[in-house]
């Protein structure tokens, strides 16, 4: 096989991270070439340095950090003793770079056409009617609908995907020779990721452009990498081809992050038919409507449609959809965290939609949350003692009893008793998440809702997480009602799965026949749009 | 676009009329039988005078009628009389009003010029001495009493320079026109609207500054910067545009304290405002005419949200209008 | 809190201005047992330029009275009404926001309405009114200035509320079955504090700002001595005797630049990730 020679090559790159960062290094001597019409995927969880070296490429690294050593090969100069000016030249003509959040890169007082005729403007380059003939032409090649009206139209009226497009088309604007994309899809969901992955993977081939891809996803890289950089602590712990790496990788960290992904196939579950109900929901309804003031119409969104569903006791069942699905509207309704329009919620044979007040409050401990955001679900301003005893002391425990309680459910997590007199600040997302499922045990609880408990963790420690969370649920015998957005890990965890859709239920199975046998449209395309389905990482 | 400034000019309606009702109860509020204390203002304090007064302003009506007449007559800008100065409280302020617009208007145009300017020079400098020293300077003028600014600015520049004039809308006998009376008005004008311009320069200084230094954070800019455009247009096109947002959110903050302000420059420089006649109905106890000063800088202030909202809507694409 | 105190005296504006904030209630406190004598007292004769007594360093005024007395109880009144005007507001704004944020809806309309209303209406100018028609004293100037000065601490209040209602943790709270009360005061309260902090002691400078205006324009409190009423009654002979103005306007300077460097000290030490920029 020929190889051409690379465009970028990136030589034992260095870069130190301000005093009292918890390491020395953000990116610890990292080699890695770009070659023209290849995408090399830059795997790594948080906190890895994989988006330093994105940025290093570019020149875009924030003041706080330095480079120390290394040089950076590109078309015969080395990058990293450019000067300003020669940057500015380089940057968007020859080298471009796309960005995660969609939602805040683009100038929200702009419009989309004029944001794109800057990438001409910034280089000098044609007249400004030609300028905008072009950013039409480019609207259109990513594929944005209605380019006429998009390229006048302001960020906020597009939707994210549509945003990434724009972000795409103004990347591509002057053919540069390197594309660098900073987690791209990170912030979509995954029908939109599906489109945009083959959206750069398109325009990548037909321009023969090198794309450096930073990602977490091991789905994303198996979807879209010819070569695999996997990084950790800033360091390159493995390389090579994207099927060398997938079948036979060698590294151990490699490999556990491998198996810690959550596979496609459902295990074997035993069905739970004969157990008696945990949860009824019966016609659930919620429509937001916002104010339009005195003179205009106001704007409806329907949260949840007649949702209906039951949990049988020790059964988990998973409510997946995109976001805006409903599905997080659903668990807070469930939890009578918002008040529905109509339906009703029974916990066994208590109708929780009939309380209110003290009697609500009475009830409360029987049906429990965990949250999404680690870093927001825990007060920063109280002990992780208080954190979790607070729920059994408002409920009438002795405080003693309830500080004992604390002590051994901190063991049951998986955590040191001496947590009680810590703050939340003191842990890892991980950590937190882990003390978030004991304050809910703290109550005793029957059900367990999890809101995306375990979206926000690096995959590691979401494996972690779910065998935590299906180990209890086993030993207490508890009913959980598990909000997902993630099909992979809905597969693992789940007896059964709803799916949602603008409010709406749209297919409930047992998790094996859903995945066998989907039967609605909406639900196969969520599972083709699965990345990395096809070359499947191999089971835990 | 004409639905949303109808819908801001009914609430700003309603909210005047609430300050109307307000200013009704305030006025009962005043010391002493309101008729009695007319009577001493127009120098006769007999029984049977105050007997006329009483039914000719409708004070011996039930209070919600009395209100009634109250809210009409402001409605038809008849804002009681004022006897001290024996004429109508409006007529008293349509005639001053021009001044205070000229002093008011003029302070707001020079503070925010040079607020905004100051701001994007810190901003830019930022962490350097030169971002310090404006920074300090901010802060001086931004803890100063508008009063004392008023008479430093007197000491030095009547007093010991003699440059420019120390009250007065325009030289007594000067008997200047055309253009000699423009700029005439124009050297009486300097000191009052600086004076007055001096804060709220500081303030916006303050504000262009810290919101410069919090959109350049903001991943657009990287977007701009990643696309090769030079520093002078990010500055320009994608920072300041998008720091100037909260700037025009605080000026329609400011033009109450803006009036404030104009009262108190207006005393100290005899400028012939109606905050100076709000001075000397305050040194008369001439309630009537207080209040309708009140009423009036009220409705300025709304008038100038109206147009802050208006401009805001204008520059902000993602407050959509109802059209 | 040695954290915070440690952030707040690493920020040269916070030392400042805690320095003169400490040095001003100190004269406050301690500089009339040094003065027995009333300030009203003629001590000498009109007019008197300053440093030329010792007995009388900074002058007297029009009516011999001694301009440095004056300036020391001065600093009595304007600290105790900025003090205790912010009181006041903070007393009435926070549990206004906090029940507008928490409770949203027609609660929140209805108290959001009347909070714009009174942020409307031209602050000095309703201040003026208020103590005019209430009549000149201590009391009606700390009312007609806690009553300008408490909408913007109910607005602050309300949006930190309502931002950090949706908290998870505070749905948390909700879930495990605590009551409302607790949940404003232990879980939201204490985390809208900081925002709350930084306000109060930009306010207190507003009021010493507020009350020397009101004073300036013959508003004052007749049986107290204060910074305005000084300036003010030096005003129209400014072209004699230039020190009866200046000094006590250093005095109110001074104040209030400390206290609005205090509020960036304790911005600077409670919200770091914004101060650090651009330093």
């Amino acid at each position: 096989m020929m190889t051409a020679p690379p465009v970028v090559s990136i030589k034992s790159l260095k870069i130190a991270l301000p005093k009292g960062a918890e390491r020395p290094f953000a990116v610890d001597g990292v080699s890695l070439d770009l070659k023209p019409g290849k995408i090399v995927c830059v795997v790594g969880e948080s906190g890895s340095g994989k988006s330093m070296c994105a940025h290093a490429l570019t020149g875009l690294l924030p003041d706080t950090v330095s480079v120390t050593s290394g040089e950076i090969q590109f078309e015969g100069r080395d990058l990293l003793k450019l000067d300003d000016d020669a940057w500015r030249d380089l940057r968007g003509r020859r080298l471009a770079m796309i960005f995660q959040e969609p939602m805040t890169a683009l100038n929200p007082l702009m419009r989309i056409g004029d944001q794109m005729a800057e990438m001409f403007e910034a280089h000098g380059l044609l007249t400004p009617k030609e300028r905008r003939a072009k950013a039409l032409a480019l609207a259109r090649e990513v594929g944005l609908p209605d380019p006429e009206r998009i390229v006048r139209a302001y960020p906020h009226q597009l939707s994210g995907g549509q945003r990434q497009r724009a972000m795409i088309a103004m990347a591509l604007a002057l053919e540069p020779a390197v594309l660098v994309a900073d987690e791209p899809t990170t912030a979509l969901d995954v029908t939109t990721q599906a489109q945009i992955l083959k959206l750069i993977r398109n325009l990548q081939r037909n321009r023969k452009m090198a794309v450096m891809f930073i990602t977490h996803d091991f789905g994303v890289v198996a979807d879209i990498a010819d070569q695999v950089v996997v990084l950790r602590h800033g360091k390159v712990v493995e390389e090579g081809p994207a099927s060398v790496v997938f079948n036979e990788p060698q590294h151990d960290y490699t490999k556990a992050l491998l198996a810690a992904v959550p596979s496609m196939d459902p295990p074997a579950r035993t069905p739970l038919d004969d157990q008696a109900r945990a949860v009824e929901v019966i016609g659930l309804d919620k429509t937001y409507v916002t104010s339009g003031g005195w003179f205009r119409e106001d704007r409806r969104v329907d949260a949840a449609r007649e949702v209906n569903f039951t949990i049988l006791k020790g059964e988990t069942l998973g409510l997946v959809g995109e976001s805006g699905s409903g599905k997080s509207s659903v668990a807070r309704l469930v939890m009578r965290l918002i008040e529905p329009d109509r339906g009703t919620v029974r916990i066994g044979e208590t109708d929780l939609t009939a309380l209110e007040g003290k009697a609500l409050r009475a009830e409360r401990h029987r049906i429990q949350m965990i949250f999404q955001d680690p870093f927001a679900s825990l007060n920063p301003r109280r002990k992780i003692g208080s954190i979790i005893a607070d729920g059994p002391i408002a409920a009438g425990t002795a405080p003693k009893v309830a500080f004992d309680r604390a002590r051994d459910l901190l063991k049951m997590v998986g955590l040191d008793a001496g947590a009680l007199d810590r703050y939340p600040h003191e842990f890892s997302g991980g950590q937190r998440q882990r003390i978030g499922i004991a304050r809910a045990l703290a109550l005793e609880p029957e059900i367990i809702v999890a809101d995306e408990a375990v979206s926000a963790l690096d995959v590691s420690v979401q494996a972690q997480v779910l065998r935590l969370l299906e180990d209890l649920k086993v030993r207490l015998g508890l009913s959980m009602l598990f909000i997902t957005h993630d099909l992979r890990v809905a597969a693992q965890i789940c007896d059964r799965i709803a799916v949602m859709q603008r409010g709406a239920i749209v297919e409930l199975k047992p998790t094996a026949q859903l995945f066998a046998a989907p039967e609605h449209a909406y639900t196969r395309q969520l599972l083709a749009a699965v990345p990395g389905r096809k070359e499947r990482a191999p089971a835990a | 676009m004409l639905s949303f400034v109808a819908q801001r000019v009914l609430k700003g309606v309603i909210v005047l009329l609430a300050i109307v009702v307000l200013n009704f109860f305030l006025i009962r509020l005043a010391p002493g039988d309101p008729a009695v204390v007319m009577a001493g203002e127009a120098g006769a304090s007999d029984q049977v005078f105050v007997k006329q007064l009483r039914e000719k302003f409708g004070l011996d009506k039930p209070l919600p009628e009395q209100l009634f007449i109250y809210v009409k007559g402001v409605a038809t800008l008849d804002l009681g009389f004022s006897f001290r100065q024996q004429a109508p409280v409006s007529k008293l302020i349509l005639e001053r009003l021009p001044a205070t617009l000229l002093l008011t208007l003029t302070a707001f145009a020079i503070s925010l010029a040079l607020g905004i300017l100051f701001g994007t020079f810190a901003a830019r400098f930022a962490g350097t001495w030169l971002d310090t020293a404006v920074t300090i300077f901010a802060l001086i003028f931004y803890a100063m009493p508008i009063f004392w600014v008023a008479l430093m600015g007197i000491l030095l520049f009547s007093v010991t320079f003699d440059w420019l004039p120390s009250f007065g809308y325009d030289t007594v006998g000067g008997n200047y026109t055309g253009f000699a009376h423009v700029i005439d008005v124009a050297k009486h004008l300097i000191m009052p609207a600086m004076t007055l311009g001096l804060f709220f320069m500081a303030t916006y200084t303050r504000m262009t500054r810290a919101s410069m230094l919090e959109v350049k954070r903001l991943d657009f800019v990287k977007t701009a910067r990643a696309k090769g455009l030079s520093d002078a247009v990010i500055q320009r096109r994608h920072v300041l545009r998008n720091a100037l947002l909260p700037v025009v959110t605080l000026a329609g903050v400011h033009s109450g304290t803006l009036i404030g302000g104009a009262v108190i420059t207006e005393t100290v420089f005899a400028w012939p405002g109606i905050g100076r006649l709000m001075y000397d109905a305050l040194l008369q106890r001439d309630y009537n005419l207080l209040l309708g000063v009140f009423v009036i800088c009220s409705a300025m202030v709304l008038i100038f949200n109206l147009i802050t909202d208006l401009v805001y809507r204008l520059v902000d694409p993602r407050i959509e209008f109802a059209s | 809190m040695k954290q915070f105190w440690k952030s707040m005296l690493r920020s040269p504006s916070g030392v400042i201005g805690l320095i003169i904030l400490l040095f001003a209630i100190a004269v406050a406190v301690f500089g009339p047992m040094l003065f027995p004598n009333s300030p009203w007292r003629m001590v000498q004769r009109p007019f008197l330029p300053p440093f030329t007594l010792s007995t009388v360093p900074l002058g007297t005024d029009a009516l011999g009275r001694d301009v440095f007395a004056g300036m020391i109880f001065g600093a009595r009144v304007s600290l105790l009404v900025g003090l205790i005007s912010t009181l006041v507001a903070l007393i009435v704004g926070v549990p206004i926001g906090a029940m507008a944020g928490y409770f949203g809806g027609n609660v929140d309309d209805a108290l959001m309405r009347f909070t714009e209303f009174f942020q409307t209406i031209p602050s000095f100018a309703l201040a003026i009114v208020l103590v005019a028609i209430l009549q000149p004293s201590i009391y009606s100037i700390v009312a007609s200035i806690a009553v300008v000065s408490w909408p913007p601490v109910a607005r602050l209040v309300r949006g930190e509320v309502l931002s950090l209602r949706t908290r998870e943790y505070v749905q948390a709270a909700v879930v495990t079955g605590q009551s409302n009360t607790w949940i404003i005061l232990r879980e939201i309260l204490p985390n809208a504090l900081s925002p709350v902090i930084v306000l109060a002691s930009l306010m207190v400078a507003t009021a010493i700002l507020l009350e020397s205006s009101l004073s300036f324009l013959g508003l004052g409190d007749p049986n107290l001595i204060s910074w305005g009423y000084m300036v003010g009654a030096g005003r129209t002979v400014i072209r004699q005797a230039w020190w009866i103005t200046v000094f006590p306007g250093v005095a109110i300077l001074i104040s209030v630049l400390g206290l609005n460097l205090i509020g960036e000290g304790l911005n600077d030490a409670l919200n770091p990730r914004l101060s650090r920029e651009g330093r």
